[in-house]
């Protein structure tokens, strides 16, 4: 049985590991490779390397910064922020990025979608999708959350899918570094409109909230940073609780 | 001498990383004539089984003749795949034909949650014999997987995995071995297998 993904996302400034509030407010969580190092052995399934300042300075993610975390783990690797052409996705790829997260791009340019998932295969091309509540649905912001797209998160995340995205990560902006949750109805929402896995990212708080977004929520996979940078909890220790809530995870 | 074939199909540098970190000797070969010297062969790849087009010719022959001498073949993911007489998801182009059987497209259940492409952690069940690849994992092994495509059960097959139906998740036949989960993702589990590789080359 496919079991459920816990994937840690390492936001990346300047080569530091940095976790904001709601996009904001940054404070330094350490070194991508020693925290790279530590996911290996503690059970992390999966991790994403998210350069957050990237689009805003527009600057490329760092081949460094890739290559330092794929040194220290045999895992998947995502590398995602500022990847706005197919040159970025290949350099990021070369530099040992297993899957690239295009999101103003694929919004900007949809066909880089597709031209990816061709060259790559979709498993290699996640769409990440930053969106809000509004009344009705849920709205998409782009460039780190600074513009609204005009948007829907469901429509644009079916949009994604028939272009070639092999995955979605769908943050919620409301929730993010607020630790009060995953926003489940919304994750369930797009995570019903598509066929391909969904990953759900923004409020990681506590055990629990993996396990109602797992449930509740509809999610593939979780994502979440804060919860592990300062090691306050420990992956293996989610991961029995989530299967005893019945939850399939590997362990 | 480990012997990578690059065919445009995908990353390889993860492959190569984990294998020297098992300690072994890698090479992409520029011709296919390097084959011939190889201790272990590998064809790799992710993507569409039309990528495999690009071996058909020399490379196929000296990878086919290589595995005749008696060198280990690995597949992995779509190089698995290839190992076989075809897939659907590409019918115009010929697999390698070492194992019989013929690649297909995996069913999803949508009332199940049951997605594909299948991608994440899913288990082994190695009950049906035992194999030199897969020596040492602990029963139900869970190892990394993403794909649309797949092989059938069959007397080659040493692992299979449930998605909705069983596929065979590794293969071995002789000196040939295939896998479709990726070992080079799948952490302690994967690196096992390598080692395994490794160890018959």
């Amino acid at each position: 049985m496919l079991t459920k993904r816990i994937i840690a996302c390492l936001d990346v400034r300047d080569g530091q590991v940095v976790k904001g509030v709601q996009f904001q407010q940054l404070r330094h969580a350490g070194d991508p490779g020693e925290l790279a190092r530590r996911y290996n052995v503690e059970g992390i399934d999966e991790v994403v390397v998210l350069d957050i300042t990237a689009t805003l300075e527009k600057r490329q993610a760092l081949a460094r910064t890739i290559n330092a975390v794929a040194r220290e783990i045999f895992l998947p690797l995502t590398v995602g922020g500022g990847i706005r052409t197919e040159d970025d996705a290949v350099a990021a790829i070369e530099a040992g990025a297993d899957k690239v997260s295009l999101n103003t791009a694929a919004l900007k340019d949809p066909q880089l979608v597709t031209t990816l998932a061709r060259r790559y295969g979709s498993q290699a091309v996640i769409v990440a999708i930053d969106a809000r509540r509004r009344d009705p649905g849920f709205a998409v912001y782009v460039r780190s959350g600074t513009a609204d797209a005009a948007r829907d998160a469901v429509e644009w995340a079916r949009e994604a899918e028939s272009r070639g995205a092999g995955e979605i990560l769908l943050t919620s902006m409301d929730r993010d570094g607020t630790r009060a949750g995953f926003d489940c109805e919304m994750t369930a929402a797009v995570a019903d409109a598509v066929d391909i896995p969904v990953i759900a990212s923004g409020g990681a708080g506590t055990f629990d909230h993996f396990a109602d977004v797992f449930t509740a929520g509809h999610a593939d996979a979780a994502l979440a940073a804060s919860i592990f940078h300062y090691a306050e909890s420990s992956v293996t220790d989610l991961k029995r609780f989530l299967r005893a809530r019945g939850v399939p995870v590997r362990l | 001498m480990i012997t990578l074939i690059d065919y445009g199909a995908g990353n390889l540098t993860s492959v190569r990383k984990a294998l020297s970190a098992l300690g072994a000797v890698v090479d992409t070969p520029q011709s296919p004539a390097e084959c011939a010297r190889a201790s272990g062969v590998i064809v790799p790849g992710v993507g569409n089984f039309a990528a495999t087009a690009a071996l058909e010719g020399e490379w196929r022959e000296a990878i086919a003749s290589a595995v005749n001498a008696g060198t280990p073949l690995l597949g992995i993911c779509l190089g698995m795949q290839w190992l076989f007489e075809g897939s659907d998801e590409a019918p115009e182009v010929r697999g390698l034909g070492l194992m019989r059987g013929r690649i297909t497209r995996l069913r999803g259940i949508a009332a199940d949650r049951v997605k594909v492409p299948h991608v994440g952690w899913n288990a082994l069940d190695t009950s049906a014999r035992p194999s030199r690849l897969l020596n040492g994992l602990s029963p139900g092994a869970q190892v990394y997987f993403t794909h649309s495509y797949a092989a059938p059960v069959t007397d080659d097959c040493i692992a299979a995995t449930t998605h909705a139906d069983p596929f065979a998740s590794a293969v071995e036949r002789g000196n040939i071995f295939g896998v479709q989960f990726h070992p080079e993702k799948s952490s302690d589990a994967g690196l096992q297998v390598l080692r395994n590789f490794l160890a018959v080359c």
